[in-house]
């Protein structure tokens, strides 16, 4: 009796693994001319490890509400339409993936957050090779973690306004998200971060955006590589975090009287380092920022350099190449806090006598005119003047009006490789 | 017009033959090229050459116009005997001064461009605007040299006149501009700015090169406003015409005083 039992219990769980099995590998077909013609049926049929392939067509579904471990998958792109009704994939369940899709139009609202893609309070999502277009947000993800946003085109409705306009991908207290290899344009902000740690973004496009192309907030620990912000009304963005890491990227063409290639505030203990900064209103600007180590940046033809608030303490600025800047540094006050060591400027015009690369005479990054007009602005219409020159000429024999003890005591005579 | 071009004629000749003119060529050549092997990159160049165009050219410009002024008063006063117009023999002495001058700095400035080319396509608007300033602060020194040696017929007072215009247009105006920005500093003066700048000629060249090598630094707020007005068509061609009136009505009175001068 006892060995029937075990049979029967062996067979049983056989039958249940086949099956088990057989769920798993199950793909299910959306497609216009087929059964099953909408995503929102086939995800009532479908559990949890299936795949749903979605048939190139035209799908007007809204609201599309992923409670199941499923894989979207689109093949030839079909496009997934919400009219600008409402938003369009809301993801509740661990593990879904999302890929080749055309996923647009979703509605803007000032009470809801309307996504093309939400993910809420979810883990282990993909979202992969999407076309996601004239979304409100296009990726939000709210409490997620460990997911992966990849070779995204985000692009916005072209609104001119910014309150009318949702963050590409925008992050809310989420954790160990890799952002990589998308390219944003045209909505608010490139990418947002609140509340978000330990996330690696990188190798992103982000430009022609309304406001910022990167801005994070409270995001501390987060790695930033590879990435091009350019062309956003604000450039770039980034308040009260620390333990951030910046390698690589490129701060282009951001122009505007409040318009930063990197605009740094409430920023402590981090490394900014191996980026190009190119063609910028203002390069870097420096708000309460303690304990950055900026490192082998390129800051090329941009109009300021570096602009730093005095409250700033204890950053350093080395082996930097400050080349072909209208100002190299401006500050507000006459007292410094912050090194700069081994730099080279394209504007030294001192001397080495003994060869060892370095520059006998300190160079003074702070010109008196970046200091007059730092306070009366109607006067930067004197640039280049003779009389400035002489007054600059003046004043570096006997500063005035600027830091005296903002100088590179090393200037290099040669631009860092 | 036949006559006014045989003068034109035969001042271009007396004044190759004087050599300054060619010493002027050699010099802005010099230069030119000697940056060219030195910097090795043309926006270098083009940034360093401003200063030749806004310092050297104006104060070059007038002093070597007065002084030919004045040296050629008898060969004028020679001219003044022959039956030809008032009228003709001023604009024969004004463009054999001016012409040559300017064709000296298109030369000497434009020639190592030629040999060297210039880094980016972008660059060669920038090179026109150098180039056409300049033109345009030779004639514009030119009159102002002019009309300053027909005023005053001690020629040490009209030398030391003409380096004191030069000294107050590419310094002393500036200052006073930088104290009343001071001193008015509590007011918008973006705008007065504006209208002070387009008095001065050499401003007006600064400005518009500026605007060509400064664009960052301009897209900030006061900048904005300037770069608005410089870049626009409005702005240009209000530019060139005061340009072009700091040419004409020294010009005029010059002539003014040259008609009814007792020689």
């Amino acid at each position: 009796m006892k060995s029937i039992f075990k049979i029967y219990i062996l067979l049983l769980l056989t039958i249940i693994i086949l099956r088990q099995t057989e769920l798993c590998a199950r793909d299910i077909i959306v497609d216009k001319s087929g059964s099953l013609t909408s995503i929102n049926q086939a995800l009532r049929l479908c559990q949890s490890g299936d795949r749903l392939i979605v048939k190139k067509g035209y799908y007007k579904e809204r609201d599309i509400e992923i409670d199941k471990s499923v894989q979207i998958i689109g093949e030839n792109f079909p496009v997934v339409d919400a009219e600008f009704k409402s938003g369009l994939f809301h993801i509740k369940s661990d593990g879904v993936r999302i890929e080749g899709l055309i996923i647009k139009n979703s509605a803007m609202s000032f009470v809801s957050e309307y996504a093309g893609v939400k993910i809420d309070s979810a883990k282990d999502c993909v979202i992969k090779g999407n076309k996601i277009l004239y979304n409100y947000f296009a990726i939000y993800i709210a409490f997620g973690a460990d997911c992966i946003i990849e070779n995204n085109i985000i692009a916005g409705r072209q609104s001119k306004s910014e309150t009318t306009s949702g963050n590409g991908i925008h992050l809310w207290y989420s954790k160990n998200i890799t952002i990589t290899n998308n390219k944003i344009s045209n909505q608010r902000d490139g990418i947002y971060l609140e509340f978000s740690e330990n996330s690696t973004i990188t190798n992103n496009i982000s430009e022609d955006n309304l406001r910022y192309g990167l801005h994070f907030m409270f995001s501390h620990r987060c790695v930033y590589k590879g990435n091009i912000f350019r062309r956003n009304v604000g450039g770039v963005a980034v308040m009260y975090t620390k333990f951030i890491h910046m390698y690589n990227n490129k701060f282009e063409n951001n122009w505007g009287p409040a318009s930063y290639g990197l605009l740094l505030k409430d920023i402590n203990d981090s490394e900014i380092k191996y980026n190009t900064f190119h063609e910028n209103s203002t390069a870097i600007y420096l708000e309460n920022t303690m304990r950055v180590r900026l490192e082998r940046n390129n800051i090329i033809d941009n109009g300021w350099a570096v602009k730093i608030k005095s409250n700033s303490t204890d950053n350093d600025f080395v082996y930097n190449n400050f080349i072909d800047n209208t100002f190299d540094v401006s500050t507000g006050s006459k007292n410094n806090y912050i090194t700069f060591r081994k730099n080279y400027w394209s504007k030294y015009s001192g001397y080495d006598l003994n060869h060892d690369g370095y520059g006998d005479v300190p160079y003074k990054p702070v010109g008196l005119f970046s200091a007059i007009i730092e306070n009366n602005s109607p006067a930067m219409i004197l640039l280049r003047s003779l009389f400035i020159q002489i007054l600059e000429a003046a004043e570096k024999v006997v500063p005035v009006l600027t830091p005296v003890k903002l100088e590179d005591v090393q200037p290099l005579m040669r631009r860092v490789k | 017009m036949n006559t006014m071009l045989k003068i034109i004629k035969y001042e271009l000749r007396d004044v190759i033959r004087s050599k300054w003119i060619l010493i002027y060529f050699a010099f802005l050549f010099l230069i030119t090229e000697g940056m060219f092997q030195f910097s090795g990159s043309s926006s270098k160049v083009l940034l360093s050459m401003i200063n030749i165009v806004l310092i050297l050219i104006p104060i070059i410009t007038i002093s070597y116009g007065i002084i030919y002024m004045y040296s050629s008063r008898e060969f004028t006063e020679m001219l003044l005997a022959q039956p030809i117009k008032r009228k003709t023999l001023y604009a024969g002495l004004y463009s054999g001064l001016a012409l040559p001058l300017s064709i000296a700095y298109l030369g000497g400035v434009g020639l190592p461009f030629i040999f060297h080319g210039v880094d980016e396509s972008g660059q060669f608007s920038v090179l026109l605007i150098l180039l056409l300033s300049g033109v345009a602060l030779s004639f514009v020194f030119t009159s102002l040299a002019v009309l300053i040696s027909l005023s005053s017929d001690d020629k040490v007072k009209g030398l030391g006149i003409g380096i004191f215009v030069w000294l107050f247009m590419a310094v002393v105006y500036d200052g006073a501009l930088l104290f009343g920005s001071y001193l008015l500093s509590e007011y918008p003066l973006e705008k007065p700015m504006l209208g002070m700048t387009m008095l001065n000629p050499i401003d007006l060249a600064r400005v518009l090169l500026m605007l060509k090598f400064d664009i960052s630094a301009l897209m900030g707020y006061t900048g904005a406003v300037f770069k608005k007005f410089f870049g626009g068509p409005f702005g240009m061609l209000l530019s060139s015409g005061m340009l072009l009136l700091w040419i004409l009505i020294p010009y005029l009175i010059g002539k003014s005083i040259f008609v009814k001068k007792d020689f």
